[in-house]
């Protein structure tokens, strides 16, 4: 595949592991924030080509994973509604929430349908009017730009019967978040597909007011093994910066056309995040002028706060404070057929990681 | 959920385009590009091309890559 063998290359996956391993003195850790980057990291083994001195760290980058169990509850009371149409990404149906879940619910009759893009959403609007459409919106800012463009298309087009449930987040609040707590990092594998959006001047501030270093980074084990390079090297030479390992698709400004409707659809709210509670700044909420699409506005529904699952670590998981083996729910009554928390639930998630690639 | 795979332009009709993965063809949104041809490649995620790919940058980055290997002492053990 075009972009994507080149960069699985065996001989330069070990070079690079060989040029870590030369230069790498220190005890470091390193936190990728991405689910897709702890995906790539176990499935490639990347482990097994560091130092024993270099601590791979991941941080809370899996939109599901932090979705709270409240959002997914308020999805279920939304697909109870008379003739209410649930769309959503493949990624959340089988999450739980307090009671349920939105795959159970179908199973029970609920007309819920999984999208591979969120302009189906408009369709099946349009294909159904008077019957609300509801669309709950979990990602980073790789995938709320295209929420954004749904919901600036449904006004384009006067669609009346298509709602957002936006769970949307921004990753570096919380990155700063964690450093702020004093989980030890020393540098970031930062998101590739975020910052192709973003760009890359989010990240000044780590690497400024902080002195960590941070080096966006693609999703094959090329670019990962180059990352971490990267990384070791300035750390190394005690010289922290934003750098861009995945060149080929990140800018330093990112994509203009996303940001602008981002910025056209939300502001940021204060959001709690499963498992780390409530950081300041870092949702995506619905700007008044969209209000006629936010579900949260035009179908106000109470949902009790869940308690959180008895002997779920998933919160200190996240941060990286433990790891799945530690948790006794792990692999016994928490695995990926029968999730507790949000780290199994997920693909992505930490949990589900280690129960493929690491029992 | 992070996850965009280099996807293959093959038409372009307004604010859509026909892309292919490996000789299968999806339908993909370029409502956060312009200036998209056939025979460019984007990154296709969650039904929309979020970024084209640069082929410059793409081979520079290999070129780098591959001086780090020449000059690794074990270059040549396959």
């Amino acid at each position: 595949m075009r972009y994507v063998d080149e960069y699985r290359n065996r001989e330069l996956i070990l070079a690079l592991s060989e040029e870590v391993k030369k230069i790498s003195k220190k005890e470091i850790t390193l936190m990728e924030v991405c689910g897709g980057h702890t995906m790539a990291i176990h499935r490639f083994g990347l482990h097994s080509l560091l130092p024993s001195n270099i601590r791979l760290l991941s941080g809370p980058g899996c939109p599901v994973c932090v979705s709270s169990q409240h959002f997914l509850d308020t999805a279920i009371a939304y697909s109870k509604i008379s003739g209410a149409i649930i769309t959503t990404y493949g990624d959340l149906i089988r999450v739980p929430g307090s009671v349920s879940s939105l795959e159970k619910e179908k199973a029970k009759g609920a007309d819920i349908r999984i999208l591979y893009s969120v302009l189906e959403a408009l369709e099946i609007a349009k294909n159904n009017p008077g019957r609300p459409v509801f669309f709950p919106g979990i990602g980073f800012e790789t995938t709320a730009p295209a929420t954004a463009a749904a919901i600036v298309q449904a006004k384009k087009e006067n669609i009346v019967n298509f709602f957002v449930l936006s769970a949307h987040k921004i990753m570096p609040p919380v990155m700063k978040a964690l450093v702020d707590e004093g989980v030890k990092i020393n540098g970031f594998i930062a998101p590739g597909h975020v910052s192709a959006i973003t760009g890359t001047a989010i990240y000044n501030e780590l690497a400024a007011g902080y002195g960590l270093g941070v080096v966006v980074t693609g999703f094959e084990p090329v670019d990962m093994m180059q990352a971490i390079l990267m990384l070791v090297r300035q750390i190394e030479s005690g010289t922290p910066k934003v750098e861009i390992q995945y060149r080929r698709i990140v800018h330093p400004e990112g994509n203009r056309i996303a940001q602008a409707l981002l910025i056209e659809v939300f502001n940021h709210k204060d959001d709690r995040w499963r498992g780390l509670g409530i950081i300041r700044e870092s949702g995506l909420k619905i700007r008044k002028n969209f209000a006629g699409f936010d579900a949260e506005v035009k179908y106000p529904v109470s949902v009790p706060e869940p308690p959180d699952p008895k002997g779920c670590i998933c919160g200190l998981i996240l941060r990286g404070l433990k790891k799945p083996g530690d948790c006794r729910l792990f692999a016994t009554t928490c695995t990926p057929s029968d999730p507790v928390g949000a780290c199994m639930v997920s693909g992505e998630g930490t949990c589900a990681t280690y129960y493929k690639y690491r029992r | 959920m992070c996850l965009a795979i280099p996807a293959k332009v093959i038409s372009v009709d307004g604010s859509n385009a026909m892309v292919s993965i490996e000789d299968v063809e999806y339908k993909a949104s370029l409502l956060m590009l312009d200036d998209v041809r056939p025979g460019d490649f984007v990154m296709l995620h969650a039904g929309f091309a979020i970024e084209k790919v640069d082929p410059e940058e793409a081979a520079e980055t290999l070129r780098l890559l591959n001086e780090i290997a020449d000059s690794s002492p074990d270059s040549l053990i396959l």
